[in-house]
């Protein structure tokens, strides 16, 4: 240290130093690079090698206290002829599909109210819709089962007021995944309306005031403005929540309090990330639930591919 | 026109460019608030805190009073007992400092790290960077939550099943992180201020802890506060790595908890309440810092 510092403030006059140059000490050189590598070698060991293995081990019947034998692309002929497999792919999609599209539009609307210049209380407001946020997955799905019970639930009581008999949710298919998809919208939905709002709040507040001036309404001025506004952060979100969507695995392994790997005795609310657990730690086949990752990984490139066509072509539109 | 305005704006979220944009002239419609805000506003604020409020209700009474129609709707007089009962039916004192260990050791590192390789591409030159900076960036687009059976040979070929630093060790790398105190540092750290550092003999780890680290320091206290809340909710590693309840954090011991729910109806309740309480406490102190995080960009991807 104290030669680096000596060495920098008598520079010796033949050789002036060169901003960033090479006349730096081989300490200062390398800092650079010092300072990256923790990034570097964390992600590497437990991100991308991780990765790129599981394309590698889905190729081979691997136990992990047993033999490893190379067996190709059995795994995926097998997993493409695997009911569950197909049926933890439909409830994924379905519970994305229920979680997803009441989430983003009730964030939509919120953010359009919450973008007011005289809103009062408007920091409580913000911060109450963020509770969720910070709610753990596992502790959500607890208090979600038990307001969903069929004999003790909050929600079926309000159902028996008005004389609808009791659900049995987690027992029906439906039901189960309405359950997982009401969580999940729950512990997103405050995050997404700040996310929308940070978007609204770089709109110029003229152009309202014109719009105002106009006599354009609040619904008016929630489709022509709001919405048009926050095309992108939507597509971006829609991306995000799908990417979370496909990994969904903490509330079905806690809803069903019985048979939790499967979430139920009929799979009825199993998803693909829970079937990946229940295969790879549940019955020690890691190279079956690799390729159950790999599937999962096609599916996100896949749907990340038809985003990114939809988006190109609605901002296309859009001028 | 609101095209092009939002465009620059995702262009500013997703760059983390500072919110400049929001002068006098942006920041919300004007005009008169009329009464059904409130009352949507009002139904949302409910509809988030009443499951948690719910949580306590059932976590404070009795089984009888629990599974009794209609249900009770103020609290009852049983949470320390079912408090205590938590505590003895699994080392939950344990499972909490254990999440505090692993949450802070995550938010702290994530706030040094991401704020050193952020200044590292942000404001030093070294071969091979723009290239290095776009493998960060492409990083975030691996879905890493897929692997974790390679993930779990890995940790076990180091010998770090059931302990700790399984869960914290992979923690501390974000991308995202990275990412975003690069823009800040690039948008908010003087060049002159380094050039004059530098000619003053300061050394480059002396500019980044001295004049960089101190100028950045809210930006990256955000950051590692965001890290510190995904750490102590995480649940499927943790799941997977932690295999003895002393080593359990306190979502595993919610899951351990629900297993003997039998016991009683207000446990697993009781469990999930105690578990969510360190973070509404947190919560009231630093909420708004986290809310305008979100505002000015601080979202993972």
């Amino acid at each position: 240290m104290t030669a680096t510092l000596s060495a920098k403030q008598v520079p010796s006059p033949g050789a002036p130093k060169r901003a960033g140059g090479w006349a730096l000490p081989f300490r200062e050189r390398i800092a650079p690079y010092a300072y990256i590598a923790p990034f570097f070698l964390i992600f590497g060991v437990f991100g991308l090698v991780p990765f790129l293995a599981t394309f590698y081990i889905a190729l081979f019947e691997w136990n992990p206290i047993g033999d490893q034998t190379f067996t190709g692309v059995d795994n995926f002929t097998r997993m493409l002829a695997d009911p569950r497999f197909w049926n933890a792919t439909s409830n994924t999609i379905r519970i994305w599909l229920l979680s997803t599209i009441p989430q983003l539009a009730i964030a939509l609307v919120l953010a359009h109210v919450l973008n007011h210049a005289r809103l009062r209380a408007a920091v409580f407001f913000r911060m109450a819709i963020l509770v969720p946020f910070i709610t753990s997955v596992a502790a959500t799905a607890i208090v979600f089962a038990q307001m969903f019970d069929r004999d003790y639930g909050l929600l079926n009581w309000l159902l028996g007021l008005v004389g609808i008999s009791s659900i049995d949710f987690v027992q029906s298919v439906w039901g189960s995944h309405l359950m997982i998809a009401v969580m999940v919208a729950w512990r997103w939905c405050g995050y997404n309306t700040l996310l929308y709002l940070a978007a609204l709040q770089a709109v110029p507040r003229d152009v309202y005031e014109a719009a105002a001036i106009d006599g354009a309404g609040g619904w008016r001025q929630f489709r022509h403005i709001t919405v048009p506004a926050l095309r992108p952060i939507i597509i971006f979100t829609i991306v995000t929540s799908t990417i979370g969507g496909l990994q969904i695995f903490t509330e079905p392994l806690l809803v069903a309090r019985t048979t939790n790997l499967t979430c139920g005795a009929v799979r009825q609310c199993q998803t693909l990330t829970l079937f990946l657990y229940e295969q790879g730690f549940g019955r020690y086949e890691f190279g079956y639930g690799s390729a159950i990752g790999v599937a999962l990984f096609v599916m996100i490139i896949l749907i990340a591919a038809v985003n990114y066509l939809l988006s190109s072509r609605i901002r296309g539109e859009g001028r | 026109m609101s095209d092009t305005t939002a465009a620059t704006t995702i262009g500013a979220t997703l760059t983390g460019a500072p919110p400049a944009a929001r002068s006098s002239r942006s920041g919300g419609r004007m005009g008169r608030v009329r009464w059904w805000t409130y009352l949507l506003l009002g139904v949302a604020a409910f509809g988030s805190v009443f499951p948690l409020y719910w949580m306590f209700i059932v976590a404070s009474t009795d089984s009888a009073t629990a599974t009794q129609m209609p249900p009770e709707i103020l609290p009852g007089e049983n949470f320390f007992r079912l408090a205590g009962l938590v505590f003895d039916t699994v080392p939950f004192l344990q499972s909490i400092i254990n999440s505090l260990v692993i949450a802070t050791t995550i938010g702290v590192g994530q706030a040094v790290l991401c704020a050193l390789g952020g200044f590292a591409f942000a404001k030093l030159r070294f071969r091979g960077r723009d290239a290095l900076f776009l493998v960060v960036v492409l990083t975030m687009t691996v879905p890493t939550q897929l692997a974790v059976i390679p993930k779990y040979m890995i940790v076990s070929w180091l010998g770090w099943v059931d302990t700790l630093q399984a869960v914290a060790v992979p923690g501390l790398a974000s991308a995202f992180g990275i990412f975003w105190m690069r823009q800040h540092i690039v948008t908010t750290l003087n060049d002159e201020l380094i050039q004059a550092a530098r000619i003053d003999g300061a050394s480059t780890w002396q500019i980044f802890w001295r004049i960089a680290f101190p100028i950045v320091r809210p930006a990256a206290f955000v950051l590692g506060l965001f890290g510190f809340v995904e750490a102590w909710n995480d649940f499927l590693w943790p799941f997977i790595v932690l295999k003895s309840p002393e080593r359990f954090t306190a979502q595993i011991a919610i899951k351990a908890l629900q297993n003997s729910f039998d016991i009683d109806l207000g446990l697993a309740m009781a469990g999930s309440f105690l578990a969510t309480l360190p973070l509404l406490v947190l919560f009231v102190f630093v909420g708004r810092k986290m809310v305008n995080g979100i505002l000015d960009g601080a979202f993972k991807g």
